[in-house]
This record gives C-alpha cells, structure tokens and sequence, in this order.
C-alpha cells in the first residue's frame, strides 16, 4: 500500500544547497518542510571530505564531516524535518513525488519541490577510457567514501586522473589509507601539482590493463610519447555531471551546457512549482556556493508559496566556445546575484561580453589566469538590459 | 547443497564431470541433476558464466538467420521454446521486442528477400519485408536512409546472467557439486578420467567438455584435434537508461560480405547496447576495449540511432565468442572414451544452451551412462533483474514483509539491501563484487561506484567473513 502525505516544501537532497535551503524556509514560517535524503546520513558530499576550507574565511578549519554535521543540525533546529534512507524514485504528479523507504511506499504532494539531488564525477565507462575492466578503478567520491567512511584498503601505488582541486583531495585521500599517488595525469596543458607527485600535463590515457586488478595506465603525450605507469590503483577525478535523474524524468527543462535543469536567476524551473539549487544545477561548486545558492532560492520559494504567478521562461542564455555553461540560463527578471560562467580551457585575461539580438549589453576583462574548474563570477548589473521578449542572451569570451 | 570455492576436492569418483560452468556447461549439469547419478560441474574461474557468458549479446534469438540444416540451425529453434518456457517459469527476464534487420543501402535491401527464405528454411515463419515507411513509424528515432527492412516478430532480449545462475542454482540444488576456482591442467583417460586440477585430482566416469574458450585445449588433453578455438572480440557500449526511449525493437544489421556488424539493442536492464565489434584474437585473455573499437561502434551507432551518441554511456565492454572458423557447432562423441566435447558454442549458445543440454545428455546415454530413473527438478525462482517486471523498490507489500527491500543501496539501478544480502547467502554466491553486480546490477549503473560503490563493496566484504 502507497500511503499519500501532504507538505508545503518538500526538498529533494540533504546537501550544503537543500539543507541551507530547509533551514531558511523553516525558519520563515514556510510550514511543514521536508527534506529527503537517500543516503543513511544527511550531509551531502562534504561527509566524505575530510579537508578543511568549509567554513570559509572564518573557520577554514571546518572540515566536510563538521561542516555538513552543523548543517543538518541548523535545519533541524529550525524546524525542518529531515529524513534519511528515502529515496526519491519518480513523479506521480507534477508536485508529486513517489518514494521508497524502510517505512514503505508513499507519494508525497507539496506546494513546491526543490531539487537538490548534487553531482557526480563521470565515470571511467562514461569517459571511454578504452582497456581492462579490473579492480581499483575509482572515482574521487567512491576513494573518499571508501576511506572515509568505511575504512576499506585502496591499492598502493595510484595514479590520480586530472589536476584540480579534487585531484589534491584525491592524492591526500590516497596518502592518508597509505597509498602513494605515483603521478597525476591532465590532458591540459597545465594544473595544480601537488608536492611530491610528478604532474603529466597535456597527457591522456589511453588504456586501462590489468586481470582482476589493475596493474598500469597507459598514457599519450600530445606530442606522441608514450608510456606505460606501473599502478594498483587509478583515480578519475573532476568532471562533473549533475545528478539530473529525478528532473529528466519528469519531463523539466535541461542546459545543454551545465546538463542540470534550466532555471532563471530564481532558481525556477520550466515546471511551475519545481525549483533547483546547488550542484544539480552545474556540477561542482564548493559547497558555500551551493548553500548560498540554498539561500538565495529561499524567497523565491517563499512568494510561490504566497501565490506568486510563475513566469513564463524567458529568453535562454547561451554560451559559445570555449565556454561551456552559464548559470542561471534563463532570465525571466533581474538577478540579484552574480552568475556564473565555466570555461572548458584554460584562460588568460578573458574578455567575456553579453549580447542580444546583436546589442551588446556588457563587456568586462577579467584579470589573471582563468583555470577550467573555476567558474567566473559575472556581476548581474545588466540583467535588466535584457529584453524578455528578445533572442537568445549569448556570452562568449576571448 | 555444495558448492566449493577452495580446499582439496572430495574424493571418490563422480559418475559424470562437466569441465566449465558458463551458460551451456551449467545447462548441462542441471540436465544431468534429473538422473540418479554423482555430478561435478567445475570451473577455473571463482564464479559460474564469468567467461564468455558474462558478455553475451543477450539476445533470445529465433535462428531464423543460421545456417539451414545445420545443428546450430535446430539446436537454436529448440533451445528458444526450451529457454523461454524455462524463463517464465522461474524468473528469467525477458522481452519480446522483436527484431528489424534495417538495411541501409542497396546490397543489404537486397539481402533481405534471402535471408526472409533463409528464414523458412530454418523453419520460422513470421519473418516478413517492411516497406521504409513503415520501418520508420515503428522506429522514428532511426537516422536517415533507411530502405527497409525484415521484421523479426520473434526475436526477445533476455537476461543472460539469471539464466546461467539459474540452471548453476537448480543443478546444486539437486546435488550437483559445484566446485569453482578449479582448472583442469591435466587428463588421463582409462576406465576412469582422472583430471589434474589446480585443487587436486577429480576422478570420473564421464566427461563432458563445456570450456569455451578453452575447448580446444581441454580437448587436447584428452588426444582430440577437431578444432582450434580463436577468440573473437566484441566490444560493446552501453548507453544509460534515458536512451531506452529512443529505442523499441533490437535493431539488428544485415549480414554482408564484411561480417555480421553492429546491433542496437534495449537491454532488459532498461539500458541501451550497441556493438559487438568483431576482431580475431590470439590472446583468449584480452577481454579490453580498444580507442579503435569504440570509435567505430560510436561512428556505426550515430548512422543507425543519431541521438543515442548524445546519452551517457554506463558500460564499456568486451566479450570473446569461441569461434572455431567453422559455421556450425562442435559438438563431438567420443563413446569409447565416455567423452563429449561442446566446442564452438558462440552468441547462439545463451539460446541454444537448453537444446545443447539435452543433446549431449543423448550423446552421454549413447556411450552408455545409464539414463534410467529421471526427475522433474525442483523448480527455481530468481531475483528479478528485468527493468520491465516489478522490482523489489517499488514492490510496498514486499517492504511491509521486510523492510531492508526498501533501503535502497544502489542508487543509480534502485537496487535494495535485501536484494544484496539475499544474492550473497543464495545457493551460488558471488564470488566477486563483479559477481554481485551481476545478481543484483549492483554498482552497474551511470555512477559506476561514484555513491554506492564503497557501501557495496562493504556489504561484500561483510559477507565472506
């Protein structure tokens, strides 16, 4: 038997974005608001990081584990119910959705939906690294999860696929279960080193081998040299995809860039009533973007909920090359908070401009080395300048 | 019940051993397990189908395309009625989507009047030419230049891993002993077999020789050159299940002077397959994909399904058929030495495995192993893996009995605990969390591992302390 419930929120995700999110309704008086979460533990990603950096400039002591531990509890105090070991599985309505849990089957109808079902890393299949299929082959959330959380061994030798921030979390994962990262492989033409680990850039790999487990990652240089790095471990870290699984299902608008659901500067989605937030919409930001993204979609949320009139999507932003997604992607109204804009290469002194229908709306440069995993922040100032009615909004860089 | 993955092995002698427990060696020892007899079903591998049969096309054909006349022609046609009333009795997956052969230029549009004939003469019937229009409605999402094509009302997708299980499942059950991490090194043949194997010497009556890729090799050893098995490689992708729309029937290639070519097929995962490739090998090891492979099943998939290259791929993957440069199967008596060989089973053999059972069972009676006093077996029922039937996340009557149905561990394919802790105390457990996955699609989804993989792996871990 489905038992049917009734909320005024319901929050899809218990991550830095949905929690933040819970808690500031909550603490309006938005009524019931309910979180669900997957997983055993609520938290999100940060559970599994055990770096500091997420406390921002006050505590950059904060670790992940601490961080998402005083996020649950700030939604939790502030009224929000927050419920683990529930699954999200489909659509019975448009604010409805089915769920799985210990307890049982139930479809439960809100007043608005918020997705904040996070991201992951693609996998090695995803990427089409061609070879074996043996173990060791991880990404950074399964290394973490498997050292962090249940103290599993990992292989001793370990090459680290990628040089951004994750991959400095991979390497230092990887030390503390007693592995040694032997190299970090990017196919760009630079990234971050860390101490210790020769860095390969403009490298690919080219095949996995190995029987049962991996024995090496064969590599190319762009300049044709090859060789063959003797591993038991390999790690493919970064690229990011959100976890769309639950908008694509029911039938609500995706970015073909960020592949997480379009939504305007308030985090609206093509369906009226649903919204999205945090790393669903974008893949990888820290997690205080994603919970500032929690907090900003707070009002938003709280006018539907007053019966503000949904608007109709208004006219998409769009990205050309070397630019690979903007978000928000579409502008029903002004934004009142910078948007951002990732790059697919490197970048040296951008200059990024906006237009429509051939008008240019704004032109700034951007100072300093733009690196693929740092989104640029893109004052909202000219958003009113749009024109709702008009063509695409196109941002491009040079 | 016995199933043996370490350790010496029992002594005594059994009355028949069968030297591999892929798809066609597991159907041989559950057809064996109806006679009153002592059974041995041994494998090199920690697991039963962890060779060729782990990466089979999955597909339940009707043999409308094999060679008329040929063993494999009849072997097919009986196997499929054998395997699908097998399916529905316990459990197996399956789904009748029927087949297009799509022809895409003139030579394949010409191609399909024969293989139509082809067709009859393999004693199907329903084959029948669709016009381009037609074609095209049943399957919109088709690229451009579609001719035509034959409609194979016939042919079902069906879960390969359940079925090897399955058949290994019922044959322990009824007796047989299984006895895995076991390779044969080593035969001498008098009144008795004796076989070397990495755990110590097994002694028996009967053999019958169901090694795959290795059937030559086992052959060999028993004085025996008939054929010479070359692995041919098939690497495949698999696309996520948001492709599954795109697609409604398997949608197979004509067969031309170049090789049979690429299928698209659902898979009743509720995914998307597209492959094989097919590249002669020497090495009977090399199940990895190439740059070079998936870069022509990507070009070949864009001009048969544009919009599937546009899906996250879940899997990559290479199979090795035990192709033997001969058209038909090797299945070969030796009576006086009470030896059958069961050489050259390729794709053919998932659907044919029922029909190959009870042809060897005839061949072993003609040698002389006394047939006398055959039981129905105890029926089995599997664990549903098939997207199209119910599974146990959505089943709440299922979770009101027992709750660990409803805690979801495996997000990506909605697999349950109860699920994983039932896969790992069945009567064949998994002998790797790869063994696992295929029981329960645990960690086979578009995460791979990302969210589950540890807790998976942890739950495995758990059980084979």
């Amino acid at each position: 038997m489905t038992r049917d419930r009734t909320v005024d929120v319901l929050v899809v995700g218990a991550g830095p974005a949905g929690l933040t999110l819970a808690a500031r309704l909550a603490g309006a008086g938005a009524g019931r608001v309910e979180v669900l979460e997957r997983e055993q533990d609520a938290g999100g990603a940060p559970r599994h990081c055990h770096h500091g950096g997420f406390g921002g400039l006050l505590r950059p002591w904060l670790a992940g584990p601490a961080y998402a531990r005083l996020a649950v509890e700030a939604a939790v105090a502030a009224g929000a119910t927050v419920r683990t070991g529930v699954t999200a599985t489909g659509w019975a309505g448009p604010l409805s959705l089915e769920t799985t849990s210990p307890a049982g089957l139930e479809r439960i109808t809100a007043r608005a939906v918020v997705l904040a079902t996070g991201a992951r890393e693609r996998p090695r299949s995803a990427r089409l690294v061609p070879g074996s299929r043996p173990a060791g082959v991880l990404t950074t959330g399964e290394l973490q999860q498997s050292v962090h959380l249940y103290g599993q061994e990992v292989g001793r030798r370990a090459v680290v696929v990628g040089a951004e921030p994750v991959a400095r979390h991979a390497v230092r994962t990887l030390r503390r279960a007693g592995a040694e990262a032997v190299a970090q492989v990017t196919e760009h033409s630079r990234g971050i080193a860390v101490p210790g680990v020769p860095l390969l850039t403009a490298t690919t790999v080219v095949e996995l081998r190995g029987r049962g487990r991996l024995s090496g990652v064969a590599v190319r240089h762009e300049d044709g040299r090859s060789g063959v790095l003797a591993c038991d471990t390999v790690v493919f870290t970064g690229d990011w995809i959100p976890d769309h699984e639950l908008a694509r299902r029911g039938g609500i608008a995706l970015d073909p860039g960020t592949r997480g659901p379009c939504v305007d500067a308030s985090f609206r989605t093509s369906a009226p009533g649903v919204f999205a937030v945090g790393n669903a919409l974008h893949g990888v930001e820290r997690a205080a973007a994603a919970a500032a993204e929690g907090a900003a979609a707070s009002a938003a949320v709280l006018a539907r909920l007053s019966g503000a009139p949904w608007p109709e999507p208004g006219p998409p932003l769009v990205v050309r090359a070397p630019l690979v997604w903007v978000s928000p992607n579409r502008l029903t109204g002004t934004a009142g908070r910078p948007l951002l804009l990732r790059s697919g290469e490197p970048l040296t002194g951008p200059v990024v401009t906006v237009a429509q229908d051939g008008r240019l709306l704004w032109r700034r440069r951007f100072p300093g080395r733009v690196p693929p995993w740092r989104s640029l922040r893109l004052p909202p100032g000219w958003t009113d300048r749009v024109d709702r009615g008009g063509g695409p909004v196109v941002v491009t860089a040079g | 019940m016995t199933v043996t993955v370490g350790g010496g092995l029992p002594g005594g002698q059994y009355d028949v051993t069968v030297v591999g427990a892929g798809v066609v060696g597991s159907a041989v020892a559950r057809e064996l397990a109806r006679l009153p007899l002592r059974i041995a079903l041994v494998d090199a591998a920690d697991d039963v189908g962890e060779g060729t049969s782990k990466a089979n096309t999955a597909i339940l054909h009707t043999g409308f395309d094999a060679v008329p006349g040929s063993l494999e022609s009849r072997l097919v046609r009986e196997g499929q009625r054998l395997l699908s009333a097998y399916a529905a009795e316990s459990g197996i997956p399956v789904e009748p989507l029927g087949a297009l052969l799509v022809a895409w230029d003139e030579e394949q549009r010409a191609a399909l009047a024969g293989l139509a004939d082809k067709a009859v003469r393999n004693g199907y019937r329903a084959a029948r030419i669709a016009l381009p229009e037609e074609v095209r409605a049943r399957e919109p999402e088709l690229g451009p230049g579609v001719l035509g094509a034959l409609d194979v009302p016939g042919e079902s997708v069906i879960c390969p891993w359940t079925t090897t299980l399955a058949y290994a499942t019922q044959a322990v059950r009824s007796g047989v002993d299984l006895h895995l991490n076991c390779r044969v090194l080593d035969a001498i043949s008098g009144d008795v077999h004796t076989l070397t194997t990495s755990r110590g010497p097994l002694r028996t009556r009967y053999l019958v020789n169901a090694a795959g890729l290795y059937a030559d090799a086992i052959d060999r050893l028993l004085g025996h050159a008939d054929f010479t098995v070359t692995p041919r490689r098939g690497q495949l992708i698999v696309f996520d299940e948001f492709a599954r729309g795109l697609v409604r029937h398997i949608l197979l290639p004509v067969p031309g002077a170049l090789g049979k070519g690429v299928l698209v097929s659902p898979t009743v995962y509720g995914k998307v397959m597209l492959g094989p490739t097919a590249e002669d090998l020497d090495d009977k090891t090399d199940t990895g994909s190439t740059a070079a492979g998936l870069a022509v099943l990507r070009e070949k998939g864009r001009r048969i399904l544009p919009a599937l290259l546009d899906e996250e791929v879940t899997a990559v993957y290479a199979g090795l058929r035990a192709a033997t440069g001969d058209e038909d199967y090797a299945i070969r008596s030796h009576p006086a030495q009470r030896y059958v060989t069961v050489g050259g089973i390729r794709s053919t053999g998932l659907t044919a495995s029922m029909a190959i059972a009870a042809h060897v069972v005839e061949l072993l009676a003609d040698g002389g192993l006394p047939v006398a006093g055959a039981r129905d077996l105890e029926p089995v029922r599997m664990p549903n893996l098939g997207e199209a039937f119910p599974r146990p996340y959505r089943d709440a009557e299922l979770i009101a009995r027992d709750p660990e149905y409803g805690r979801i561990v495996c997000h990506c394919e909605r697999v349950t605990r109860g699920e994983i802790r039932d896969a790992l105390a069945a009567t064949v457990p998994p002998g790797s969390p790869d063994g696992l996955r295929r029981r329960t699609r645990a960690r086979g989804g578009r995460c791979q591992g990302f969210h589950c993989g540890a807790a998976v792996r942890a739950l495995f871990e758990e059980a084979r302390r």
